[in-house]
């Protein structure tokens, strides 16, 4: 398992069943996936109007989407306005090489990070280390897995798969002291470092829920106060963010605060909703014009706001583009009987569960990611969770479609060639139907088959498959009328 | 007299036809006209679902040939109702010749539980069936709305217990080729699946779709279980 949750891009299928052979990995996704959907439904059986509002969030990205060039740019001005620098990066290289020429020019050693996915996607820990700058999670969750050397298994939580145990181990080791397995003394041992790290650094990386493009505001959704830590204390603050985070206007926010918190966790709010527009400002400030005084008290010295593409422009001009909607609360994980049964380093990307299936093959490729598109049921469990009613299904099902083009299986297409042929001749469709009858009959025992052979052995390995029915209801038919 | 056209589905003429002949039973009894349109064959869903569109566009537009004069569709199936209602007007979206007809015949197409409750308003068709039974819902019927209607067809079957099952609402693990192609999570979510059914203490677990049937039906008689699977047309066919 610990190949899994270190390595990306490993083959799906000894990583899913690892997964499955895993005892306490299967209880802590129970336990966790359990706890957050019951949250879930909770939080928005208490929200008066929560269709309307998943419609109207709908909506809102879907506008945004169709003019994204110009809400990006909108959003670029008013960062600049209020004293940020907007930086593009077209795709994880060029982000990477971004953050760390800011640190270079500005002789950071030290930096502290909020919990960010998207720096997750483009490998940034790694490529600063390289530089000599000491990178320090300061997300509780991610702190455990970074100081593992592990990947995120879930979008809100990234740890899931570890338990008090393995916290305990892997904490004790790497700060050589002798901590129980007790949730509170972790959590205690974590504050004591953390505090020391958030004080030493020079440099906060954070990501971005969301960005108000007529304001320049960014905003993020956090539970643990390390989120503001991270954005207030260090002189620099670097802010990564996808550029489909980006919103209209300061109104539009609210619709989706109320469906962030209430899907990813159940809370109405969650217990930090930070809002940042541009650095610490000094005199003269907006502040100031509203008679408040000299400017901020506290705050970085520069903001810092990366733009990263990364493939998203190219999946804009595509039937996957709404995919982009995704905001990342992780409740179709949590719905998912598949991610809940196999975790989420079996996927293999930076994204997990359904979305990752569509997100991984879409950022990196099909090819590469032949199992992810098929890794699903299809049962929608996904999109009845999805706070923005994401077809999920749809875009699974369009990438098993892009992968007849790219990677034909000559099998499948025979296969499902024949099949139609049949489907579209009754009177052959009906022989052939009595064939596969006459075929089995020797091996029915008490109207089951014990084994397939071919393609059908997946089925068997798991159960006994059903019999042709001695007369079809065609035959049957006859009688009835 | 209301007349309906029976949409047997592949798998349910194939592997469940009693699945059928109680739905005819059934609707007989509450006065409806059944005809069985004998060329029909498949809705073309697992093309679908496996990304060969164009195939299942020229499954789709058998279908719609052979549904075409059909005043009302009436299939016992949530997952083939799903695909005519909600694909196949996606399918043929901008088609100016089978668009419509697409929309036409998704309009009049009912799975068993959604024509009963929802066009004929009738929540009590007179069944009994002595049993204890547990209901498993059908995916499908997430994707259509119809969280509740099969259980509100079920309360009212006299002599029938219905106990409650633990994730009702969780997919069995089918998924046509992700059964095939997944065996060890499809049957850690079947074997769950089963495991939740003996656990509540049913004799019979009740079910709208056949590709559940096959599944739960399969792995209970894998683990040597007495637990039977029935689809709800039979258990509301039954007096």
């Amino acid at each position: 398992m610990t190949t899994y949750a270190q390595a990306e891009h490993h083959d799906f299928m000894p990583a899913s069943r690892a997964a499955l052979a895993d005892p306490p990995l299967q209880a802590a996704l129970v336990r966790l996936t359990d706890t957050l959907m019951a949250g879930n439904r909770r939080g928005f059986a208490a929200l008066p109007g929560s269709d309307q509002l998943r419609d109207h969030a709908k909506r809102i990205k879907e506008h945004t989407l169709a003019h994204l060039d110009q809400y990006l740019e909108q959003l670029a001005a008013s960062v600049e306005r209020v004293g940020g620098h907007v930086h593009w990066a077209a795709d994880a290289t060029a982000a990477r090489d971004i953050v760390r020429d800011l640190a270079r020019s500005r002789g950071i050693k030290r930096a502290v990070k909020s919990k960010s996915m998207t720096s997750e996607e483009i490998h940034l820990n790694h490529a600063l280390e390289q530089d000599g700058v000491e990178v320090t999670e300061t997300d509780f969750g991610e702190y455990i897995i970074q100081v593992a050397g592990e990947r995120p298994s879930h979008l809100v939580a990234p740890a899931v798969h570890h338990t008090k145990e393995s916290v305990a181990r892997v904490l004790s080791q790497h700060l050589a002291e002798d901590l129980l397995p007790d949730a509170q003394a972790l959590a205690r041992a974590g504050r004591r470092v953390l505090r020391q790290k958030f004080h030493d650094a020079d440099m906060g990386i954070s990501g971005a829920n969301f960005a108000v493009a007529q304001t320049g505001t960014i905003v993020l959704v956090t539970n643990e106060g390390n989120g503001r830590l991270t954005t207030t204390w260090p002189r620099v603050h670097v802010a990564i963010m996808g550029m489909e985070k980006v919103i209209p206007r300061w109104e539009d926010l609210p619709v989706f605060l109320k469906l962030l918190a209430r899907a990813a966790t159940g809370q109405t709010l969650s217990v930090y909703t930070t809002l940042i527009t541009g650095p610490r400002r000094s005199s003269p400030s907006p502040a100031r014009e509203r008679g408040r005084g000299e400017g901020d008290l506290d705050g970085p010295e520069e903001f810092h706001l990366v733009l990263l593409d990364n493939g998203r422009s190219r999946i804009l001009a595509t039937p996957f583009r709404e995919s982009l909607q995704c905001i990342r609360c992780g409740a179709c994980l949590n719905a998912c009987p598949v991610y809940r049964r196999i975790g989420g380093h079996a996927y293999g990307g930076t994204y997990s569960g359904p979305i990752g299936s569509i997100l991984t093959p879409l950022y990196d490729s099909v090819e590469a990611n032949p199992h992810l598109p098929h890794a699903s049921s299809l049962c929608g469990a996904c999109q009845a969770a999805c706070p923005v009613r994401i077809n999920i299904p749809h875009m699974l099902i369009g990438l098993r479609e892009l992968q007849h083009e790219h990677q034909p299986s000559r099998w499948e297409n025979l296969a499902y060639g024949l099949w139609r042929f049949l489907l579209l001749r009754p009177a052959l469709y009906r022989l052939a139907v009595r064939g596969a009858r006459w075929v089995t009959r020797p091996f029915v025992r008490n109207g089951w088959l014990h084994r397939l052979p071919g393609a059908g052995q997946g089925w068997t390995a798991a159960r006994d498959f059903p019999a042709p029915a001695r007369r079809s209801f065609r035959e049957q038919w006859r009688e009835l009328s | 007299m209301k007349q309906v056209s029976l949409m047997i589905t592949c798998l349910g003429d194939v592997f469940f036809p009693q699945a059928g002949t109680a739905t005819v039973r059934l609707l007989r009894r509450l006065g409806i006209d059944v005809e069985f349109p004998a060329s029909q064959t498949c809705c073309g869903q697992p093309h679908f679902n496996s990304g060969f569109h164009d195939h299942a566009r020229d499954l789709a537009k058998h279908t719609i040939e052979v549904f075409r004069r059909a005043a009302l569709v009436v299939t016992p199936s949530g997952s083939c109702a799903a695909m005519v209602k909600l694909e196949y007007p996606e399918l043929f979206h901008g088609d100016p010749v089978w668009g419509p007809r697409a929309q036409d015949l998704a309009h009049r197409t009912h799975e068993l539980s959604d024509f009963l409750v929802n066009v004929l308003k009738m929540e009590d068709v007179g069944a009994r069936f002595e049993g204890k039974a547990t209901y498993h819902m059908a995916c499908h019927l997430r994707g259509l709305g119809l969280r509740t209607e099969p259980e509100r067809l079920l309360r009212h079957v006299k002599g029938l217990e219905l106990l409650p099952l633990e994730r009702f609402d969780e997919c069995c693990g089918f998924g046509g080729s992700f059964a095939v192609r997944f065996p060890e999570i499809s049957g850690a979510m079947v074997g769950d699946k089963a495991g939740f059914i003996e656990k509540s203490g049913a004799d019979a677990v009740i079910a709208t779709d056949a590709g559940c049937l096959m599944n739960i039906g399969g792995c209970l008689r894998r683990r040597n279980s007495n637990v039977r699977i029935l689809h709800l047309a039979e258990v509301l066919a039954s007096t």
